[in-house]
């Protein structure tokens, strides 16, 4: 922990302060009709050894403050080391001016004062030092806290990014497996579509944030392979309005709502499956839906909470800290997927 | 002939097991299923000999689709990842192949599962394995009966209570009771102990739907849930639904 007299604006008041407090001293000496010679020395030593006495004080609060018995500690301090300056500036000052009767006569009858003001002076600057020491250190408890609370977020985050691709990736890689045996050339070109989609994954999910237009260039790499997987039963209408591309958006969040869209998209109905997905931006905020027929009869009643969007929900809370940013209704026979992600800060830059 | 159904929702995971199935002859895929849903149907009706059968899929997942059926045939489950699920295939399924798996593989699965059908196994009842393997995320958000021949999906949320009905469970919601074969443990241990409290041997209530509780002759509770049903809450549930309502 640093020391209070490290803080320069609390070492240049304290010094100001003390120059002050000698000059008043001084030119009380003075009016009382000392000569210069006498009374700007003793305003020195006066106060130059409670200066001192300060920093002594302060020094050993840096590193022992006893809890609960504080007061009475530094009452017990200011009055020790008050005593102490009081007795130094007794000796000093008759030993400098002993020719001085009058001066002498003085020193002697100011005593009791000048140790009521010591013991004022030190115990002010102990009770400074004390609340400015265990601000500084709740300040870093407080810092650490947030450092550990971070930490934990960012490792959730980073989980919740990691966690959806496992049953991808080794269903792309059965898919392949089943072209081998009847369709070689397209279980090569499937093995590059993989390829890109999980070299375009490594890359982006370092990262907490991508632009619209990187989040769809990703998302198409998994579409391609999505369709080779269901057939070309499946049909991806892609729609958005330019003003939206440089959004941020959270990295790779798009690809389970889709995933989950077409999953129940595809086998309520035999018929080709369209899923629509549409950005637009509106103010501060970007909005994407994603629509996909589904049928009523069969599908879970209010739905919502699958494994895929769960996990958007959540990161998108840890993101922005809100609850009501992933939505789904059901309109007829379409299911609806709204999210919306905030794009203040982006605002307040461009 | 040897009957077999494929049910996964992905055409070509359906047909490489086809492919590797053809170095068997007497093997007869005679039907291949989209569903669950279309799983339960025709396992009803042809009563095959092996299913293989993926466990992620739309709607409702491999296990409560088993959940559903009278009489469980020979399973091979073939998945792709499930980190809830492996462990308990090692020990009751024929066999499980996570997906991509060899041609070498399989064939060690076929040959494992003959041995048993030469054994002959008869699976009257629903074998109680299926109850140990249901720790999907999804199973704790819904549960699915059997109505007539339709299948309903009864989200948890909309349940009331659960009643115990001798070898059955009752399931109470605002559509009326259904019955699943079940047992009051296997609620009790695998719903959200937060929403669901075991008051009484015979019940457990989704403590949202209680308005108030009332003391009831000496050392017991009624509880009253929004619909007026009152259920007893005895001497030893009182304390567990006290501390989950955080009184």
């Amino acid at each position: 922990m640093s020391s209070i007299f490290s803080n320069r604006k609390f070492l240049l008041g304290y010094i100001v302060f003390w120059l002050l407090w000698i000059g008043m001293q001084t030119g009380l000496l003075y009016r009382l009709g000392f000569r210069l010679e006498v009374a700007f020395p003793d305003s020195l030593v006066d106060n130059g050894l409670l200066a001192l006495g300060g920093v002594a004080v302060s020094h050993s609060l840096r590193f022992s403050r006893p809890g609960k018995k504080k007061y009475a500690y530094i009452f017990i301090w200011s009055l020790g080391m008050a005593a102490v300056c009081t007795l130094l500036v007794r000796f000093s000052l008759s030993f400098l001016f002993n020719e001085e009767k009058e001066y002498q006569l003085f020193l002697f009858h100011s005593l009791p004062v000048r140790f009521w003001l010591a013991f004022l002076m030190t115990g002010w600057t102990a009770m400074m030092s004390w609340m400015w020491y265990t601000q500084e250190e709740q300040q870093e408890n407080e810092n650490r806290k947030n450092q550990a609370e971070k930490f934990s977020r960012e490792a959730e985050l980073f989980r919740l990014r990691q966690q959806l691709q496992p049953h991808f990736l080794f269903n792309s890689l059965n898919s392949i497996s089943a072209l081998a045996g009847s369709k070689p050339e397209e279980a090569r070109r499937m093995v590059q579509q993989l390829s890109d989609f999980l070299r375009s994954t490594l890359t982006r999910e370092k990262q907490q944030y991508l632009t619209l237009a990187e989040e769809l260039q990703h998302l198409q790499l998994y579409l391609s392979i999505e369709e080779v997987r269901f057939g070309h039963r499946l049909n991806i209408v892609v729609e958005n309005e330019n003003a939206g591309l440089s959004s941020k958006v959270p990295c790779l969040f798009l690809q389970p709502i889709v995933e989950n869209a077409i999953k129940f998209g595809l086998y309520d109905t035999t018929d080709k499956v369209t899923i629509l997905i549409v950005a637009k931006l509106d103010r501060e905020m970007l909005e994407i839906t994603v629509t996909n027929p589904f049928d009523p009869s069969t599908a879970i009643p209010n739905n919502g909470a699958g494994f895929g969007l769960s996990s958007v929900k959540r990161r998108l809370y840890l993101l922005y800290a809100r609850h009501d940013l992933l939505e789904t209704q059901t309109n007829g026979n379409e299911f609806i997927t709204r999210v919306r992600i905030p794009q203040a800060n982006e605002h307040i830059l461009s | 002939m040897i009957k077999t159904i494929i049910i996964d929702d992905e055409p070509l995971a359906r047909q490489i097991i086809k492919e590797y199935l053809s170095s068997f002859p007497e093997i007869h895929v005679i039907q291949e299923c989209n569903d669950g849903f279309e799983g339960i149907k025709a396992i009803t009706q042809h009563q095959p000999d092996l299913v293989f059968l993926d466990i992620q899929m739309p709607k409702i997942n491999g296990f409560e689709m088993l959940e559903l059926l009278d009489k469980v045939p020979p399973i091979i489950f073939t998945t792709a990842f499930d980190e809830y699920a492996v462990k308990a295939f090692e020990t009751h399924a024929v066999d499980y192949l996570l997906k991509p798996f060899a041609k070498e593989r399989f064939d060690r699965a076929m040959h494992k599962w003959m041995g048993q059908h030469k054994q002959s196994f008869e699976n009257e009842k629903t074998p109680n394995w299926i109850e140990t393997i249901s720790q999907q995320p999804d199973q704790q958000q819904r549960v699915v009966v059997k109505l007539g021949n339709k299948v309903k999906i009864i989200p948890i949320q909309e349940i009331h209570y659960f009643e115990a009905d001798d070898d059955y469970v009752k399931i109470q919601t605002q559509e009326g009771g259904f019955l699943k074969n079940k047992t009051m443990q296997y609620f009790e241990q695998n719903l959200d102990p937060k929403q669901f409290v075991r008051v009484h041997r015979s019940f457990i209530i989704q403590v949202q739907q209680i308005t108030r509780i009332e003391p009831y002759e000496k050392e017991s509770h009624i509880a009253m849930l929004k619909s007026g049903a009152r259920i007893p809450v005895s001497k030893s549930g009182y304390p567990k639904l006290k501390a989950v309502l955080g009184l």
